[in-house]
């Protein structure tokens, strides 16, 4: 997917008939303005403010270096669920898309063939609108090149999960593009596992209609990965947004989330559970512009961190003008089981209203020591004892999921994950 | 069951000694209380014995039937018999009392090569033992002692050591934030305890606790020292005289 150069990117992505050409004429021009975004604002360097620390190398370089580990050793998910969708390579394969009530889920492929109007108001459109203030041209090359990727409207309350999943071998380049849209009044939670591609750059624009619910459930916990994710979405009149993270797994992992609240009386959250060991870095960039009444917005992030294991959060809250009675939480946390891990935080609030409550937090600490004596003293070997800690820690990160049954999963996966490390 | 010889402690990261040599012998079944006023060093002798870090022995002994415990982790301390019902029971959120409760009794059995209880089981043994301490299943659900009242964070000790059948009981302050009726119900829930081979050792700073945990032997400890050993009646002479007396009299 990407070179070295801006240019070189463009010209590629522009050269590429393949991918411009084929899903049609509204896809050709979205895609062309996309390259030409990402050509004039220049890929992502190190010297970037924005990515100060997270380099940009792995994402920006021709070459994919790791091979992607076929399987991961704990499953999550598996079988459990009635509507699941595979990508195989980096390939969506098709055959798999699942009929679900109140939603309609199609391929990205198929886009332009399928007429689907509603996609083209969205695919491109958020990624642009989150290019302001600060440039995300890996996201922007995503929407030029992207053929792969599925298209979810849904119309009505979809009772179950929808699950994508994804199993790649080799070094997989994967540029996958979702797009989402959630109608008045109509709820869908999804849920992403697995790895699409040795190295992944891959794009969710989502649009909350009034009144409409949409929840995001990630688990990236697979090896030797190099992952860049952007969510962009726009979030209507009392609605919900939820998106929760689990990472345990991967090399170099930066998961971006734009979030813009356009309608009053809406409640968004954004929230990660990461368990870093030994040649790990991760990165949660959140940006959320409020840009309506009495609407809610919530980050919170823990990360505990071992054997040299890096942690990044940056999230920033911009309140603009008018967006009174703003609720603003966010917080950051990170504890670090030695002392050759790290954990670097800029937390930003940015207020252009005057009747808001904004509050941020960033903190980074060591185990509690009172707590691991008192678990010992029960006869809980230490061990076992600072995996039972780490579960607390990260309990209020949890939390933000709302259907129990999910956030049991969760916590069964990071309980097995912890017992095999 | 327990044998403290002339141990002598002091702060790992300041040169300040707090215990300046215990002698203590416990038979099986019995139960000693040892009473003192605050900073005598009451709280230390509980936590060196039940292996906290931080403090640094100096000299003598502890030995728990026979095994020389002071130099076990605190877990194998734990699974050898030995429980502390702690002043200060720690909160931990997130991790839920049950998950707790039984990762605790799984883990002392595997360290003792012994089977683990089986979720059904488990889950049998702890309602009962919970309802005696009129725990509910709320509290039993509920992250370990987050938002729990003095009184039940204490039940909730009692109810550990319940689950967890120690030969060694350790308790420092128990009665500490209780009122009449909570602290009447947690010495009952001792008192169930007492089988004739199960031995206690119950710090308190008042008599009142040992209305109703009956010693057998009480001592007196002040500035790091036992100052005097003896009946019941001992605590009693507190209660009326306080320790100034006791104190004069080691002077
Ligand atoms: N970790 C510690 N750091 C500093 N001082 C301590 C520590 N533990 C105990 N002490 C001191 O040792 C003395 C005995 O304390 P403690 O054992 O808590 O007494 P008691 O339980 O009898 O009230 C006190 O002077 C106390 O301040
Ligand atoms: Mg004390």
């Amino acid at each position: 997917m990407v070179l070295p150069s801006s240019e070189a990117a463009t010209r590629s992505a522009m050269h590429d008939d393949g991918l411009i050409s084929s899903p049609g004429a509204w896809a050709k021009e979205v895609r062309q303005s996309a390259a030409e975004r990402a050509q004039n604002q220049g890929l992502p360097e190190r010297r970037d403010e924005y990515w100060k620390y997270t380099r940009p190398d792995f994402f920006v370089q021709e070459s994919v270096t790791l091979e992607a580990q076929v399987s991961p050793k704990i499953q999550i998910f598996n079988n459990q669920l009635k509507a699941e969708i595979l990508f195989e390579n980096a390939v969506l394969a098709a055959e798999t898309l699942p009929k679900v009530a109140n939603c309609s889920i199609e391929s990205l492929d198929d886009a332009a063939d399928l007429d689907l109007h509603w996609v083209s108001d969205i695919y491109g459109k958020l990624e642009l609108a989150g290019q302001y203030p600060v440039r995300r041209s890996l996201a922007a090359l995503n929407t030029a090149k992207a053929s792969q990727g599925v298209l979810v409207h849904a119309t009505g309350q979809v009772s179950d999960p929808i699950r994508i999943h994804a199993v790649c071998a080799g070094r997989t380049d994967a540029i996958i593009h979702h797009v989402v849209k959630v109608d008045a009044g109509a709820s869908v939670t999804l849920i992403e596992t697995g790895q699409y591609g040795a190295r992944c750059n891959v794009v969710m624009e989502v649009e909350v209609a009034d009144t409409g619910h949409f929840h995001h459930i990630r688990v990236q916990d697979d090896h030797e990965i190099h992952a860049l994710t952007h969510i962009f979405a726009r979030i209507g009149a009392d609605s919900t947004f939820k998106s929760f993270t689990m990472t345990s797994g991967g090399k170099m992992t930066r998961n971006e989330c734009i979030l813009e609240l356009i309608g009053d009386n809406s409640a968004v959250s954004v929230a990660g559970a990461c368990l870093g060991d030994n040649d790990f870095h991760h990165d949660d960039t959140v940006f959320i512009t409020h840009d309506a009444v009495n609407c809610e917005s919530r980050q919170v992030f823990k990360k505990v961190l071992r054997n040299g294991a890096v942690g990044v959060f940056q999230g920033k809250i911009l309140v603009k003008a008018g967006a009174q009675k703003t609720d603003g939480y966010q917080i950051s946390q990170s504890l670090l089981l030695d002392e050759d891990s790290q954990f670097l935080a800029k937390p930003e609030l940015e207020i252009y209203a005057d009747d808001v409550a904004c509050s941020h937090g960033s903190t980074c600490g060591a185990i509690d020591e009172q707590a691991l004596f008192y678990l010992r003293s029960r006869g809980i070997p230490e061990a076992k004892a600072v995996d039972l800690l780490t579960l607390s820690f990260m309990a209020q990160a949890i939390e933000e999921i709302e259907d129990s049954k999910i956030s049991a999963a969760i916590l069964n996966h990071l309980t097995d994950t912890l017992e095999a490390r | 069951m327990l044998e403290i010889k002339n141990l002598q402690v002091q702060l790992e990261e300041e040169d300040k000694q707090i215990l300046k040599g215990v002698d203590l012998s416990l038979e099986a079944g019995k139960v000693h209380a040892i009473m003192g006023p605050n900073g005598s060093g009451k709280s230390t002798l509980s936590y060196v014995l039940s292996g906290k870090g931080g403090y640094e022995v100096t000299a003598g002994s502890a030995h728990l039937e026979g095994n020389d415990i002071l130099s076990m982790e605190p877990e194998e301390r734990a699974a050898a018999g030995l429980f502390l019902a702690f002043q200060y029971p720690v909160e931990i959120p997130g991790v839920g009392n049950m998950t707790f409760l039984r990762t605790a009794v799984n883990s002392q059995r595997k360290l003792r090569g012994e089977p683990e209880m089986s979720a059904g089981e488990f889950l049998k043994v702890v309602r009962a033992k919970a309802k005696d301490l009129k725990i509910d299943a709320e509290m039993l659900k509920r992250p370990v002692n987050v938002g729990f009242s003095g009184g039940e964070k204490k039940r909730n000790e009692i109810l550990q050591m319940a689950m967890l059948e120690p030969k060694m009981c350790i308790l420092d302050e128990t009665d500490s934030g209780l009122d009449v009726d909570a602290m009447k119900l947690v010495a009952q829930g001792v008192n169930a305890l007492r089988d004739g081979k199960r031995t206690f050792l119950v710090i308190t700073h008042y008599q009142r606790l040992l209305d109703h945990i009956k010693p057998d032997v009480v001592h007196i400890m002040a500035a790091g020292r036992i100052i005097k050993s003896g009946g019941p009646e001992l605590a009693l002479q507190v209660e009326n005289n306080g320790y100034s007396d006791l104190l004069e009299g080691s002077a």
